[in-house]
């Protein structure tokens, strides 16, 4: 079971720490709701609960509680460009479908 | 997929509930827009990199540019390109004439109250040629964010009166934008420094832009900014700073005249040796002379300084005049924050820390700090942030109120509401087959309309005539979240409307407030008393009206000579008191005529049966 990132993510995230001034890592999780289902939630994280599983990649902190894991395992976060557009995306194995706008998934 | 954002912790959005918010600064020179993503407030940059928007507009047969495309042209089609727009913002025909020398647009002749530029595009209005930058501004918003924005928080200049913040927010909506909030460009500058959420004192903001310099005190209360003093100069920035090197290059090269594409390239040089000198001690020069020679010289940082000295002393000067509006000491400022890129340069960091005794905060982009403060405003108001979090509240100091009959103030919106805010109420007509209303809009604790502040009277037209007390006019008060007042006073049966809008706090002081705060309270007893008696007049004078207009109309018909004099003798007597200073006694007299009048009015009564019923037959009334 593992959650990885790539560099360019990493990067962000840790600059992005870096301006908050605080915080452990971030969380990774998924919610029940949206058109298509789940939702991914990206959070900055200041503390990790017992049942929580943290990874780390790339020197950056990754908390994930367990029920997410379970949509969320081999997941891969990555930071992209699309147009002026900019953001963390989730290349996610298990997703098998997302609504239109990609805002939300189904496993 | 879609790209996710970084959010605090518990504060992650639903899908396609995400609000998007942006802070746009819409400068006289140059545009912003920045907006909150991932906790990082930043500009938000177009596909070539570049942040900034040159507030620039060129009007064509062939379509709208704007920015920097606007800007290149503007030398070459003075005509239809239109730069510092904001200048005339709100203003009117006669305002603009004193600047109209100094610009090259031709203004279009018309009746019109707001002036419309001639361009090959059509005629355009300043408004809309704001709305066309802020258009480009909200599109790479959109972009950049991936969605359709929420609001927008738009900054002005603390001096904007009234018609200069309402002509920013029409050009916002005409523009498709919701506008979340004007802030205040000083109090924006504050917020991206967080001194918000610091203790509450005194800070100033320096303000060195192109072309102009503004100087604006604050004073942050319980995270509350209120502007304390303003000053500076509209013509007074970098280009000047720009003009002194070019001056002193003409000298040094020994050139007396060239022409105006030789002074062009030297403002060029002569920015570029300024820049230079923000970091290096030297600037090398190369100058392309008029008579096509070339000279080569050096300018170091000693001698820049020298130049710009008396420029930078009259922003001091300005700074010191501002203190002394403010009544406050250099030494009370506890912040100085720098905004405009003329603040990059090190000898005007040096001499405002000197004069302030404190470093100023330059650790955020000059030219960004607005918009950046501006996106983080518009984020807590989008509803991004706990509720717990910086939402700069805003209360109405004093009562907003209405003149009613016998010189009173109706109260509608009462002191200390929290705004945005409305309150409607409803008012009638006070005389048989009245057509209109006068509205008088007071602010202040006060019970009669004398002791009050006026701030705007306008008149209600066209209600159809009815009896006195039949018509129902709803007048509704609306404070929007920028203090802005608007009063619209509505017939409910014909529909007819009519409306104003006013700033109730502009050119009020604190120490006015506080007094007027105090004069209410030290005068309740006998404002009371004024009360009563201003409503046993208005009473009094009702019922005469109604008794005269009754007397007008059938009087001979129903009244014996010796009768309608007595009613006409107890109607005068009445008057007479009326006009007294006794409540009680008015109220006496009121009794007393309805006494005497009652086999009038009985008689009134039987005679408009008797004629409604004539020359029917009982049947009808009986269906």
């Amino acid at each position: 079971m593992a959650i990885t990132m790539t560099e360019s993510a990493a990067e962000r995230v840790q600059s992005f720490l870096l301006s908050r001034g605080k915080g452990l890592g971030i969380r990774l999780a998924v919610k029940t709701s949206g058109c298509s289902g789940m939702a991914y939630v990206l959070e900055f994280a200041d503390a990790a609960e017992a049942e929580d599983q943290v990874f780390e990649d790339h020197g950056v902190t990754v908390i994930v509680d367990p029920k997410s894991l379970a949509y969320l395992d081999g997941t891969e976060l990555d930071y992209g460009k699309e147009g002026l557009n900019e953001g963390f995306k989730f290349n996610n194995p298990n997703e098998k479908a997302a609504c239109g706008c990609g805002e939300s998934f189904t496993v | 997929m879609a790209l996710l954002q970084l959010s605090e912790p518990g504060q992650s959005e639903a899908p396609h509930q995400r609000k998007l918010a942006a802070g746009i600064d819409l400068g006289t020179t140059n545009s912003l827009v920045a907006s909150v993503r991932s906790g990082v407030a930043e500009t938000l940059p177009d596909e070539q990199g570049r942040s900034i928007l040159p507030s620039v507009v060129r009007y064509s047969a062939e379509g709208v540019q704007v920015g920097h495309a606007a800007k290149a042209a503007a030398a070459a089609d003075p005509h239809n390109t239109i730069a510092s727009v904001k200048r005339l913002m709100g203003r009117g025909i006669k305002d603009i004439k004193s600047l109209a020398g100094r610009l090259p647009y031709l203004f279009a002749q018309q009746e019109s109250a707001v002036p419309r530029i001639h361009t090959a595009g059509g005629d355009v209005t300043p408004v809309e040629v704001s709305a066309e930058i802020l258009r480009v501004l909200a599109a790479r918003a959109r972009d950049t964010l991936g969605g359709e924005l929420e609001g927008v928080v738009v900054t002005v200049p603390a001096y904007f009166d009234d018609a200069q913040r309402q002509a920013t927010k029409d050009a916002a909506k005409l523009a498709g934008l919701k506008v979340l909030r004007l802030l205040n460009e000083p109090t924006a500058a504050a917020v991206a420094y967080g001194l918000d959420t610091g203790s509450d004192g005194l800070h100033a903001i320096y303000d060195l832009g192109g072309g102009t310099f503004d100087i604006s005190l604050l004073r942050l209360h319980r995270g509350v900014f209120e502007v304390l003093s303003t000053g500076g100069d509209s013509a007074l920035g970098g280009d000047d700073f720009d003009r002194a090197v070019a001056e002193w290059i003409l000298t040094q090269a020994g050139v007396r005249e060239a022409d105006p594409k030789i002074l062009r390239a030297l403002m060029r040089d002569a920015c570029a040796a300024k820049e230079t000198l923000t970091q290096a001690e030297r600037a090398e020069l190369d100058i392309q002379l008029p008579d096509g020679q070339r000279w080569q010289g050096a300018l170091s940082r000693a001698q820049f300084d020298a130049l710009i000295d008396p420029l930078i002393k009259k922003t001091i000067v300005a700074c010191r005049r501002a203190l002394r509006d403010a009544g406050v000491k250099p030494e009370e400022i506890q912040d100085v924050v720098m905004v405009g890129g003329s603040t990059r340069v090190p000898r005007v960091r040096e001499q405002v820390g000197e004069f302030f005794r404190t470093e100023p905060l330059v650790s955020i982009d000059p030219d960004q700090v607005v918009a950046v403060g501006a996106a983080l405003q518009a984020d807590v108001l989008a509803g991004n942030k706990p509720d717990d979090e910086m939402l700069l509240l805003d209360v109405n100091p004093l009562s907003l109120g209405i003149e009613t009959m016998g010189g009173l103030t109706e109260k509608i919106i009462p002191r200390n509401t929290t705004i945005p805010v409305a309150r409607a109420q409803e008012f009638t007509t006070f005389k048989d087959g009245q057509t209109a209303m006068a509205v008088h809009v007071l602010q202040g604790e006060r019970e009669l309309v004398a002791d009050n502040r006026s701030l705007a009277r306008f008149e209600l037209r066209g209600i159809p005539p009815m009896v006195a007390g039949a018509a129902r006019i709803r007048v509704t008060y609306t404070v929007d979240a920028d203090g802005l007042l608007q009063v619209e006073a509505e017939e409910q049966t014909s529909g007819t409307r009519a409306a104003i809008e006013v700033k109730p706090s502009y050119g009020l002081t604190d120490g006015e407030i506080e007094g007027m705060l105090k004069d209410s309270i030290a005068h309740a007893r006998d404002d009371l008393e004024a009360r009563r008696l201003a409503e046993q007049k208005v009473e009094a004078a009702r019922t005469e009206e109604a008794l005269r207009a009754a007397l007008a109309a059938d009087g001979d018909a129903l009244l014996s000579p010796e009768e309608r004099s007595r009613v006409e003798t107890q109607l005068q007597r009445l008057a007479d008191t009326a006009r007294g200073a006794d409540p009680k006694a008015i109220e006496q007299g009121i009794e007393a005529l309805e006494q005497a009048c009652e086999f009038y009015v009985q008689r009134r009564m039987d005679s408009s049966v008797r004629n409604a019923m004539a020359g029917r037959s009982v049947e009808e009334f009986e269906q």
